[in-house]
């Protein structure tokens, strides 16, 4: 495959227009296309909290090589209204481009730029002709998208049959809407537009696929058998995507009338031997906290998904934060061992989506993947997930009549501090599961030796526990050992952040970059060792008190001089992130 | 063969001498040996009050949960293991004060789940203060010039939210409160049992002598439990007389039945994992 950029190897598309009119739909059919081509692509949305109406936008970003994020600048918008083309022309590179429907009425003055090329084609005309809904006139952009770049226009066709899969009509009118676009486009625009995107030979196998759908898939392969919840954005999608496949994959999906009853629903399902799951956002999760101490009090296993977006409160609903590091890692109250992990992409969302599974079951301990909406509702490029997830259920007894010695005890003292689980309904056995401190058998108590002993208990599990996630990837390092500069930081912002170590290259400036992927129990050796380095680091954080800065300080005594902290809901660009370093280094 | 005697546990009672709690207590136990159940195929779900304390003093599968959350965990309980007979119980602060949330939906939801509510009238664990059942007037610690608010009414609420098996029971009549549970949990759905229930220290109004002559059996009426008007009135009714028994009855599909992946073997003795996600991963290529 071959591309020709304006700056660099990779060329940017931004969609935009009202709500309800398929931005993120037209820009994703767009990145598939174009990574049928064999190129990588990301994709991320950025809209109001708003049904219909108001302005959203999509940004596709397409390369050769591997992309983890969007880019500061535009190259070709593709403007389904005109507030998309007025609001949007100053991010575009000197000779980009944009197309919009040609009954825009432009007023003097209201394109400010000289240095851009104006593409206008006749969107809804097209669309009337083919007698379509308005819906239509983005395959009319798409297929003019298409021509500017001189890519394959079946490669386009082939994405809409996929797309519309079963629905012969649609796909027909589709297939026409971005013929007439890329025609057109051809016919008056040829190669006026400086951008290349050319498919190669081979087509790759690979999956464009959201934060979302990742956790989705990693619940699926690793077997969980109930998920509940209740709406909230940023995590809705994985409900959509998990109810629209329960019947095929086993699981049992429901809407929950509130947080409380989802939590409650995956305690009571997990106390019964069903591996069970929920995700919200802060707001329900803060909901959920007190049913968080029952599962741990009671050694439930339970896996929650947390998706943040700006608090307090309602905050900027269908934006991104990551402001909830600390609330996450000491929800609810009293003290017990849970596991916190926070992925970066989309392959780390469903790897360690499963591996939550097993954590929690194996130890007993609720496991909380923390995410963002800028992870989760981004699309990325990746190689198709491998289903092959190992199960493990630790000691959970599946036989079907006890065979243990003398009587089962829920809460046996063991040296391990695992104390056996089965399944309520094994003959000869029974499980009581208590919210009270309890002794072995479940039953209440109030006796110190018994709590002491219950307590010796838990530190031995949180022991092995330790030992356990402390040789999964806990930190990881990205970059040269002896790096100039090195950045450092948590969750999504790993994408920007290994943008902006190809920026730094760019600019001759070697850079390194440590991503804590576990934020509890907290990998302080690893995390210290990461940071043994002469060069000047600077933490990136999308909060305003830089929480991982807190708990490094907490856990490793080091403070961070340099600190690029971003809370306006928007992703961190490549760009900025490397000037910061630079910054750093001076 | 399982028998009350079998049904105890060694945990040392701590509800007051009297309590109407004992009643419920032993009506369960009589329930599950008429039903000729092994203790290993049921499961208690209990919340947070005097009553909660219930998972303690039965020798039955127990999962006691926090205040107000029965219903949502039982429900799954179920769905988790169909095998399984599952009896929530919780208090009348548990269930129609901060659990109120839930009662509606888990009746809409049908899910074969018998509820008992220990209806004291009045917070018991927390020493006194006003429950959303104590009644208009009554001086309570936190209503020193009585409750302002009507009382809600459990069973009212219950018919309005299409809960398909409606039931009162009194904690002073033993057997018919068997009998009762033993309708509720052979009943395929989701049953609410209302339990009439004296607190001796807490509560000297609705006392055993208030209901003693009050209290009288509906099955010993022409009450029809088809009949959900009727059910409706006899959900209202209250004062010299108080109707006990099976106030509405009528099956339904159940919960479990809405979700086709539930078919076959219960879902908590199915072999975790080995799912094939290629198919689903055609529609991210």
């Amino acid at each position: 495959m071959e591309i020709t950029c304006i700056i660099g190897n990779s060329l940017s598309f931004l969609v935009g227009g009202e709500a309800g009119q398929g931005i993120t739909r037209s820009g994703s059919l767009l990145g598939k296309a174009i990574m049928r081509g064999g190129f990588h692509v990301y994709g991320a949305n950025d809209y109001p909290s708003v049904i219909r109406g108001g302005h959203n936008l999509y940004l596709l970003r397409v390369s050769d090589e591997e992309i983890h994020s969007q880019h500061d600048r535009v190259d070709l918008v593709m403007a389904l209204n005109k507030e998309t083309l007025v609001l949007h022309q100053g991010d575009l590179n000197v000779g980009g481009g944009a197309i919009y429907d040609e009954d825009v009425k432009l007023e003097p003055g209201e394109i400010r730029r000289e240095d851009i090329g104006l593409y206008p084609v006749p969107m809804s005309a097209f669309v009337k002709e083919i007698g379509g809904a308005p819906i239509m006139r983005n395959t009319v952009a798409l297929g003019a998208a298409v021509s500017l770049v001189g890519y394959d226009l079946e490669m386009l066709k082939e994405a809409i049959t996929k797309a519309f899969e079963g629905r012969e009509e649609i796909i027909e009118d589709n297939h026409r809407a971005a013929q007439m676009g890329f025609e057109y486009a051809r016919e008056h625009y040829g190669d006026a537009f400086p951008c290349r995107l050319e498919p190669g030979p081979e087509r790759p196998e690979r999956i464009m696929v959201t934060g979302s759908e990742a956790v989705a898939l990693g619940a699926i392969s690793a077997g969980c058998g109930l998920y509940s919840a209740y709406p909230m954005t940023p995590a809705s999608p994985v409900l959509h995507y998990l109810i629209n496949n329960d019947v095929e994959v086993g699981m049992v999906v429901i809407q929950a009338e509130s947080e409380i009853s989802a939590i409650m629903m995956v305690i009571g399902a997990s106390y019964a031997g069903v591996r069970a799951m929920t995700a919200t956002s802060g707001g329900g999760f803060a909901l959920m906290t007190e049913a968080l101490g029952l599962a741990a009090i009671t050694e439930t296993p339970v896996v929650i998904m947390v998706g943040q977006r700006p608090g307090p409160s309602t905050g900027m609903a269908t934006y991104s934060a990551q402001a909830d590091l600390l609330f996450t890692i000491h929800a609810s109250h009293g003290e017990f061992p849970r596991v916190v992990v926070a992925p970066g992409d989309v392959d780390e969302s469903y790897h360690l989506t499963a591996e939550a599974f097993n954590l929690a079951e194996r130890f007993q301990v609720p496991a909380i993947i923390l995410t963002d909406k800028n992870l989760l509702e981004s699309h990325k490029s990746t190689n198709p997930f491998s289903g092959g997830v190992a199960i493990d259920r630790g000691e959970l007894m599946m036989t079907s009549a006890w065979a243990g010695e003398g009587e089962y005890r829920r809460y046996s003292i063991t040296e391990s501090g695992v104390s056996p689980r089965l399944i309520p309904g094994t003959s000869g056995a029974l499980a009581l599961s208590n919210s009270n401190e309890h002794d072995e058998y479940g039953f209440t108590t109030i006796d110190p030796d018994v709590i002491e002993a219950m307590a010796a208990k838990q530190r031995r599990k949180v022991e092995e526990l330790r030992e356990q996630v402390f040789v999964m990837d806990a930190v990881k390092v990205y970059g040269a050992e002896d790096a100039e500069v090195t950045l450092v930081g948590w969750g999504s912002t790993k994408g920007p952040a290994l943008e902006a170590l190809k920026v730094l290259a760019e600019e001759s400036v070697s850079a390194r970059f440590v991503q804590v992927v576990l934020m509890e129990p907290f990998p302080s050796e690893a995390v210290s060792e990461a940071l043994k380095t002469n060069g000047p680091t600077l933490l990136i954080e999308g909060n305003r008190t830089a929480q991982l800065g807190r708990l490094i300080k907490l856990h490793c005594g080091i403070e961070f001089e340099h600190v690029y902290l971003r809370y306006d809901g928007r992703p961190f660009n490549p760009g900025e992130i490397a000037a910061r370093a630079k910054e750093a280094m001076a | 063969m399982t028998t009350v005697q079998k049904l105890g546990t060694s945990v040392k009672n701590t509800w007051c001498p009297g309590c109407g709690n004992f009643g419920i207590l032993m009506a369960f136990k009589t329930a599950i040996t008429q039903l000729g159940l092994s203790p290993e195929e049921v499961v208690a779900v209990s919340g947070i009050g005097c009553h909660g304390k219930i998972t303690n003093y039965v020798k039955v599968n127990g999962l006691h949960v926090i205040h107000g959350r029965v219903l949502p965990a039982a429900t799954a309980v179920k769905l988790a293991n169909n095998g399984l007979t599952v009896v929530g119980f919780a208090g009348d602060g548990d269930c129609y004060n901060i659990g109120m949330g839930h009662l509606p939906h888990a009746a809409r939801r049908n899910p074969d789940v018998t509820l008992v509510v220990h209806n004291n009238m009045i917070y018991g664990l927390t020493t006194g203060q006003a429950s959303p059942t104590s009644k208009q007037g009554h001086r309570t610690r936190t209503t020193p010039r009585g409750v302002f608010e009507p009382d809600v009414n459990p069973l009212a609420l219950a018919l309005a939210s299409d809960a398909s098996f409606v039931a009162r029971g009194y904690a002073g009549d033993m057997r018919h409160l068997a009998s009762l549970m033993v309708e509720a949990m052979t009943f395929r759905g989701f049953a609410l049992i209302d339990v009439l229930q004296p607190c001796v220290t807490w509560n000297r109004v609705q006392t055993y002598e208030f209901y003693k002559d009050r209290v009288y059996k509906l099955e010993e009426t022409d009450h029809d439990p088809l009949d959900l008007s009727a059910a409706h009135s006899k959900a209202l009714e209250w004062g010299d007389r108080i109707p006990v028994g099976v106030l509405y009855r009528r099956e339904r599909p159940v919960y479990s039945e809405s979700f086709p992946q539930m078919q076959g073997a219960p879902m908590a003795r199915r072999e975790v994992g080995g799912v094939d996600i290629s198919r689903l991963l055609k529609e991210f290529s």
